[in-house]
């Protein structure tokens, strides 16, 4: 796992190292109520160290898309290679860190004990899980609060202590599903701004899931629009925004141009009209 | 005007007090000590409504109510059924009065712990204190038939005489049936849990059947249980085995499904296994529910256990106790295994509920939000 760390490293092997390689995906889930494709066609490489935005109306299959990638799906027909493995071979090399809606923190655990939780079940000695647990929480901006329950935090706090769990093994590739989707406008624009930073540390390739548009803007190198019934990919833009972002580049004609076009795209997806 | 409406406890105790002046306190009864009777439920009663609150009012109410109850007790002498109308008079004024005293407890803020604590756990214990005297004043007062219901000092008395045989009864009864069929039965039904868990054609074969177990009439299967395995504790104890276990099956298996999908999303994003999600994550999120078993099942050993004892067993033992005092007409004897065997129940429970909420801890109900 150290090693991988190494490789992600060297910024010459983003665009020739596909961590994510999909052609063809489809999903159905069968409904009382009929069939409902979830996903439909979808074709997408994601390279080494980009930050990937998923945006979308509910229903889009943003979420299925990263489920599947996690292995949590099974995809009904077409391809998808996650490190170059299946996703269920890439689960079980734990290949990624998940971050799901809400934090979803053990209320039995402290916050170090939760960010422990991979780390006990991967079978890292005492030793590696304390220092990593430090490590983490540090990157996370936490640092103080291991002792403390989860209930004993705020959303945000909660929040930045699940990125610190699924950071902790160390895997290369972090799949976040509308992590700040439950938190307010003021928290989440300053978990967006430590995000950024977090990725740049840690050359991470990340997928990330929203349907904020801002937020989508602000983070990513490339934006996936998705429009639902039946879910597929109708745009992807590449940002053209420098690597230091910050917050208030999102008053930039830069920025609200790209954001115009991520509007423009969800338009074509005819996502407004539910 | 208004301090008497608000304090209409102490008011009407007073009124009481005053209407049992010219009524008889019992039928042979000395007149000073009915003087001392009313003059003292006067003067706790005026008392009372004059200093409203705080500490002073309730050490008036506490020595007021509890002194006039000792001494209606004493007027009776050894004399039951003698009581006049007078003696219920000043019974239900005392009565008042300690009503006032709960309720003046309860309104008080105390800011350090210890006191907060004592008032806690003062106020259940002045609510049983006053059951008993209550029950003990109208037994005695009215001349109930022993047989019928005897007061409680008279069982204590009871208690006090037959330690030897009450402690052999209850080394009988729940040390050896409660406890090890308790023990048995909690630990198959959680084994049985697991295993429906991680089979499931034992969830769908088991549970039905556990269900129809759990519904064998107790009173059927207890004198089976003795011819299966003799008179002693062990027939028991495989009756409380047969009441625990489908308690604690059922409700495990509930608690095992009460973790979250996206918990357990999340530990198969580890490539956890069966065993370590079950360890990390789904015994923990169970815990509530197993301990609502583990409660239910404390009161259902013990009733098991007592009830079985009534269909052949050696000559001990709580249920064995009851049911042959019973014919001997020896009634204190029964209330005091009945005391015993409420008493041994509430700490069971009490020492289950202390562990849950040590291993609970951080479920809403008991970190309290």
């Amino acid at each position: 796992m150290l090693d991988k760390m190494a490789a992600t490293s060297r910024p010459t092997e983003r665009a020739t190292t596909q961590v994510v390689s999909a052609r063809k995906l489809s999903l159905t889930f069968e409904t009382n109520d009929g069939p409902v494709h979830a996903l439909s066609n979808v074709d997408l490489d994601i390279g080494k160290g980009e930050f990937v935005s998923f945006i979308g109306p509910s229903g889009c299959g943003k979420t299925t898309f990263l489920r599947v990638i996690a292995d949590l799906e099974q995809p009904s027909s077409g391809e998808i290679s996650v490190n170059g493995m299946s996703p269920g071979e890439a689960r079980k090399a734990r290949a990624y860190g998940y971050v799901f809606q809400a934090a979803g923190l053990f209320p039995w655990r402290t916050i170090e004990k939760n960010i422990a939780l991979p780390l006990e079940i991967m079978d890292y000695s005492a030793a590696e899980r304390a220092e990593r647990v430090r490590s983490t929480l540090e990157l996370v901006n936490l640092t103080g609060f291991e002792k403390k329950y989860p209930w004993q935090l705020s959303g945000g706090m909660q929040q930045r202590a699940s990125i610190a769990r699924a950071l902790a093994f160390d895997a290369d590739l972090l799949l976040m599903d509308e992590p700040f989707g439950a938190l307010d406008e003021i928290v989440r624009d300053h978990l967006n701004d430590e995000l950024l930073k977090l990725w740049a540390r840690t050359n991470k390739t990340i997928c990330f899931v929203t349907h904020s548009i801002p937020e989508a803007v602000y983070l990513s190198t490339r934006i996936v629009v998705m429009s639902p019934r039946p879910g597929r990919v109708t745009d992807v833009i590449e940002s053209t925004l420098p690597a230091e972002r910050p917050l208030d580049i999102r008053e930039s004609p830069e920025f609200l141009e790209i954001a115009h076009r991520v509007r423009e795209g969800l338009r074509a997806g005819h996502s407004y009209e539910d | 005007m208004s301090n008497v409406l608000r304090d209409w406890q102490s008011s009407a105790a007073l009124v009481l007090a005053l209407l049992s002046i010219v009524l008889p306190l019992t039928d042979a009864g000395s007149v000073g000590l009915k003087a001392v009777l009313v003059l003292l439920v006067i003067t706790a009663a005026v008392a009372a409504i004059a200093v409203r609150a705080g500490l002073l009012l309730v050490v008036i109410l506490f020595v007021g109510a509890h002194l006039a109850a000792w001494l209606l007790l004493q007027s009776l002498g050894g004399k039951t059924g003698m009581a006049g109308p007078s003696y219920y008079f000043l019974l239900a004024a005392a009565w008042l009065l300690a009503w006032r005293l709960v309720t003046v407890l309860s309104a008080l803020k105390i800011d350090n712990r210890a006191g907060d604590l004592a008032i806690r756990l003062g106020i259940p214990l002045l609510f049983g204190i006053w059951v008993l005297i209550l029950w003990e004043a109208i037994v005695r007062g009215a001349g109930v038939p022993f047989v019928l219901l005897p007061p409680p000092s008279a069982i204590a008395a009871r208690i006090a005489g037959s330690v030897s045989t009450l402690a052999a009864d209850v080394n009988q009864t729940i040390v050896k049936a409660v406890l090890i069929g308790y023990a048995l039965g909690c630990t198959a039904g959680f084994a049985a849990a697991i295993l429906a868990d991680r089979f499931g054609f034992l969830r769908r074969g088991l549970l039905p059947i556990g269900n129809m177990v759990s519904a064998l009439p107790i009173i059927g299967v207890a004198p089976i249980m003795v011819m299966w395995f003799g008179f002693d504790w062990p027939s028991k104890a495989a009756v409380v085995v047969i009441m625990t276990f489908f308690p604690m099956l059922v409700n495990t298996v509930t608690g095992l499904a009460a973790s979250g999908h996206m918990e357990r999303d999340l530990m198969r994003t580890y490539a956890a296994g069966y065993w370590q999600t079950l360890a990390s994550l789904r015994l923990p999120a169970a815990m509530p529910f197993i301990f609502n078993a583990l409660k239910i099942n404390s009161t259902l050993a013990l009733i098991g256990a007592i009830v079985a004892e009534f269909f052949g067993t050696p000559v001990v033992g709580m249920g064995f106790r009851i049911s042959t005092e019973v014919g001997r007409m020896n009634i204190d004897m029964v209330w005091a295994e009945i005391a015993v065997a409420a008493l041994a129940g509430s700490v069971f429970y009490g020492v289950i509920a202390l562990l849950e909420r040590v291993v609970t801890f951080w479920h809403p109900s008991i970190r309290g939000g």
